[in-house]
């Protein structure tokens, strides 16, 4: 049984009398005889397709899925409608089944993806430039981060308390074993932090995001004045895109590399990856970023064409002196992105981003009436914290009890930041008016 | 850098005579950018009503336009599957790229991984609501210390060189906490190693020492140890490595290592020759990041999303990153938070998941059987190729059996003023992918074939009287079929060194229409 080898006995005796040895293990006589494998590897045999089908199916029915509850959870990944023409369009086999693109002569459509979708990219954040996408948005983070370093020659960054935790994490990690310092801030969910005081001359960037972790939208231009005044860089991150449909994109802001996930428009949840980073930054810095991109030129006949290019910047042609250890980047994911963003265009962006806000706004205020719960946030999106008067881990737990997926505890993510009492919500278009008043009585439930 | 003198710019093009007035030939399409035919006015997308609502975006909301091009959903169709077109794909052809694994993607990983009970799932529900996610991730866990014999296995990393950098990253955080992080600080790369070990090695701080191969095209015990000593770390090695051939002194090598206190990161990314043949353990490793996107045949995608998940020996498994999955009493529970030792959070979030599902399917669909018979085959395809050709082309390790390639070098062109590239663009006419080419870079001129697994005999047999076909002629001196080439694909040659000159990065208005609109 085994439904994905051409291969017949027969032509296997065949194959392996032109190569001229007596059976298939002569081919692998460079492996020390001692450490050859003499019985099959102690393992399930092949199964058939219904049986695969039937074993995984099972593992995935042990899980809620987010369409089947009332769900509010965000946090750095959204749940949001994706057309049945994306999931379609990135599942053509010239498209998941080719490769990186590095012979352009047949590779045209995916190089024509990536140039639209680094344009996408640069529109929307307001850069003048993105490449060809990044693992997700954390890591993008952390490249940002190391590409401040070498521009400004410094080695120490500063992070805002309202940067997602888990990307906080990722540049304390690479700057723990690259020899860098970070200043990373106390959690902030009143967005009340001073970055400014805390800005010197070693200062390579400030990482500070919009919306913020908890929900907070945050003017970036003060900051970035004061960060250019003394040599540094200004990184925005964020971690919901549809937000850029309705919010002030961090190009405006002042902001030099932006950086964010791309995850909520064309992809979905699928437990946490694959997601796509995004990466922006400004002409002049090119030459320092991270990642693939793809570039315009002519063929011999003088036709436009697409090529990956600048690429020594990359490890493969530079090596030890690259500027990125990166060598994939999240193509088909970008190609979901795109494909989405293509439908969605400018009018359709700007009307989902207007229901998202519209929607948690209701949310907001519905629960905002609740007893003993408070709003926290001034100015936000699709994403708000409150306060509650019971630790929200544990409420989380009695909502999903009563099927509602309430959101996240602050708890979480910062487990030692004292803010057990606080909870992250999210609405998105997904949501219905039942869904958010079904939240609202469970919640109003629990607290009594 | 463009060290072997690999053209970057096209040839003098004779006229074409397939001219149209379209641009289209046939059943290929010329596409305008989505900025030529969209409209910030259109979208393909309808929605429903919100609620009426204040507003609470403030000072920051957005006042200028973004200038995004929208279609609606039949032009997108047509857009994207026109543009598909113009891609060659392994569902359409033999993709024999060395050193990439282009295997066949099976559907039915497609269909598990977008199960809503996976893909409608997020990553930070109360894990009493994902239970079947936990299982799944250990599950596959289990298969890969299985399969590789090692102690423990860490799964965020999210492609293979973030692999690498996570094991690096351990390695190195075993080395402090023994107190020697201020003097093993350099690590032996060998010259025919990927480019991305090196450029890992530098990420984190190591210096790299380089270790010549042999002329038999593998790494001595003798020339490591040489190179060895107090300041060392590591060795990263590929095995079996970049020219396709199994390193015989593994064992010894990886006991020199030992020896001298460092430790041994195998670039996994050639896994796929030796699953259920031997184990990574019992050649010494220490950590090795596993390639689901090539082993396990989750698909390429035009360049990813991979998934990197890095085994690790027992003397390394205190220092993996956070998370992982614990089981108590017949529960799953997550780790998120670091301890002491540990390396700390390597991205958002639990990695791959999506990646997971699709590489479980393929280990389960093989089984024990199927994973060493897909190994057997790969390894046997690869040295048909290489002595059904070996007497027209040149093989630079001589009538040695390969593992899952075979490399040929360009010795057998010297007089023909015909290069490698030349050659590869001439497969594109005759329908082919080319095979890898310049790398790796210890031989001159590298052409690398991978067949895989997934070739019948008489798929490889048109293959191979192709190759053939354009090996005669280039000694003949047609040296017109090689040097035009490609002719017959979507595009011909492109301009390279004028895209990294003047870079174009970015569709942006033509200055006359801006005034008029703003797409």
């Amino acid at each position: 049984m085994m439904r994905y080898l051409p291969l017949q006995p027969e032509d296997r005796a065949t194959m392996l009398a032109r190569v001229g040895v007596a059976d298939i293990d002569a081919l692998f006589a460079d492996i020390p005889e001692a450490r050859r494998l003499r019985e099959p590897l102690p393992m399930p045999r092949a199964m058939s397709e219904p049986a695969v089908e039937r074993a995984l199916s099972a593992l995935a029915g042990r899980n809620v899925a987010a369409g089947s509850v009332p769900f509010f959870l965000g946090a750095g990944a959204y749940r949001h409608h994706v057309p049945a023409t994306v999931d379609h369009l990135i599942q053509r086999s010239e498209f998941l089944t080719s490769y990186t693109p590095y012979q352009p002569e047949i590779a045209q459509g995916t190089l024509q993806v990536l140039f639209e979708f680094q344009t996408q990219v640069a529109l929307l954040t307001g850069m003048e430039v993105a490449n060809a996408s990044m693992y997700d948005g954390s890591t993008a983070c952390g490249e940002a981060m190391l590409m401040a370093h070498r521009v400004t020659r410094r080695r120490k960054a500063v992070i805002s308390g309202g940067l997602h935790s888990h990307y906080a994490e990722v540049c304390a990690t690479l700057a723990r074993f690259a020899g860098e310092e970070i200043d990373l801030a106390a959690p902030d969910p009143l967005a009340q932090e001073d970055l400014v005081g805390r800005i010197d001359d070693q200062t390579s960037c400030v990482i500070v995001q919009t919306p913020d972790m908890f929900g907070n939208l945050r003017d970036l231009s003060a900051l970035a004045e004061a960060a250019h005044a003394r040599g540094a860089l200004l990184i925005a991150v964020f971690t919901e895109v549809v937000s850029l449909g309705a919010c002030r994109p961090p190009g405006d802001m002042g902001a030099d590399i932006v950086v964010g996930e791309g995850q909520s428009i064309g992809n979905a949840l699928s437990f946490g990856g694959p997601y796509v980073g995004l990466f922006a930054t400004r002409t002049k810095y090119v030459r320092q970023m991270p990642g693939r991109l793809a570039g315009q030129t002519v063929d011999a006949d003088g036709r436009r064409g697409f090529v990956l290019t600048l690429s020594t910047r990359e490890q493969h042609i530079r090596r030890e002196k690259a500027t990125s250890n990166i060598c994939t980047n999240s193509g088909l994911c970008a190609l979901a992105f795109s494909i989405h963003l293509t439908l969605l265009g400018e009018a359709g962006l700007r009307r989902l981003a207007e229901i998202n806000h519209a929607n948690a706004v209701d949310l907001a205020e519905r629960l905002e009436a609740i007893p003993g719960v408070e709003l926290l946030n001034k100015h936000f999106f699709n994403e708000f914290t409150i306060r509650t008067p019971r630790p929200a881990a544990a409420l989380v737990e009695a909502l999903a009890g009563r099927g509602i997926i309430a959101g996240c505890p602050v708890s979480r993510l910062a487990p030692d930041a004292g803010l057990d009492d606080l909870l992250i919500v999210a609405s998105t278009e997904t949501n219905s008016d039942e869904d958010r008043a079904a939240f609202a009585r469970g919640l109003r439930e629990a607290l009594s | 850098m463009n060290n072997q003198g690999r053209p970057t710019r096209p040839a003098e093009s004779g006229a074409v005579e397939t001219r149209t007035f379209t641009g289209n030939r046939g059943l290929d399409i010329e596409e305008p950018l989505l900025f030529e035919i969209g409209r910030v006015e259109t979208t393909g997308v309808d929605f429903d009503l919100a609620p009426s609502h204040a507003d609470r975006l403030g000072p920051h909301a957005r006042r200028d336009p973004i200038g995004l091009a929208g279609l609606t959903e039949p032009e997108t169709m047509r857009h994207y599957v026109r543009l598909s077109r113009k891609n060659y794909a392994i569902d359409s052809g033999l993709y024999p790229l060395g050193s990439c694994t282009m295997k066949h993607n099976p559907r039915l990983n497609e269909k598990m991984a977008r199960l809503p009970g996976f893909a409608d799932v997020h990553p930070l529900q109360p894990v009493s609501t994902v239970q079947g996610a936990l299982a799944l991730i250990q599950q596959l866990a289990q298969a890969l210390m299985t399969m590789t014999g090692m102690s423990a296995v860490a799964m965020p990393p999210k492609a293979g060189a973030h692999g690498e950098l996570c094991g690096m990253m351990a390695i190195k955080a075993a080395i402090a906490a023994a107190g020697e992080g201020a003097t093993r600080n350099v690590v032996l790369v060998p010259d025919s190693a990927h480019g991305t070990n090196p450029a890992t090695t530098a990420l984190i701080g190591f210096s790299v020492r380089s270790v010549p191969a042999g002329a038999d095209g593998t790494v001595s015990a003798e020339a490591v140890r040489a190179a060895l000593g107090p300041d060392v770390a590591a060795i990263m090695l590929t095995n079996p490595n970049t020219c396709g051939l199994f390193e015989r002194e593994i064992v010894e090598i990886a006991e020199a290592v030992h020896a001298a206190g460092a430790y041994f990161y195998c670039d996994g990314a050639n896994f796929n020759a030796i699953v259920g043949k031997t184990r990574p353990a019992d050649l010494g490793v220490d950590a090795m990041h596993i390639n689901l996107h090539k082993t396990f045949s989750t698909p390429h995608g035009g360049g990813g999303p991979g998934a990197g998940p890095v085994v690790l020996s027992q003397r390394l498994a205190a220092f993996a990153p956070v998370p992982y999955v614990i089981e108590r009493d017949g529960r799953f529970d997550w780790v998120e938070q670091a301890q002491a030792q540990e390396l700390g959070r390597m991205c958002a979030f639990h990695g791959q998941m999506g990646m997971f599902v699709r590489a479980l399917a393929f280990i389960l669909s093989h089984g024990s059987d199927g994973l060493r018979q897909a190994s057997e085959d790969a390894v046997l395809s690869a040295n048909y190729v290489r002595v059904t050709l070996s007497d027209l082309m040149s093989a630079p390790f001589g009538d040695r059996p390969c593992m899952h390639e075979a490399l040929f070098d360009d010795s057998w062109l010297k007089d023909s003023a015909i290069t490698t590239l030349d050659f590869a663009k001439a497969m594109i006419d005759e329908g082919y992918h080319p095979m890898t080419m310049y790398f790796p870079l210890v031989v001159h001129g590298a052409m690398l074939i991978e067949p895989t697994e997934s070739e019948s005999k008489a798929s490889l047999d048109l293959f191979l009287m192709t190759l053939r076909d354009l090996a005669l002629r280039a000694k003949r001196g047609e040296v017109e079929r090689f040097l035009g080439a490609p002719r017959l694909a979507p595009r011909r040659r492109l301009d390279e060194t004028r895209a990294a000159r003047s870079p174009v990065l970015r569709w942006t208005a033509p200055k006359f229409a801006q005034a008029q609109s703003p797409v």
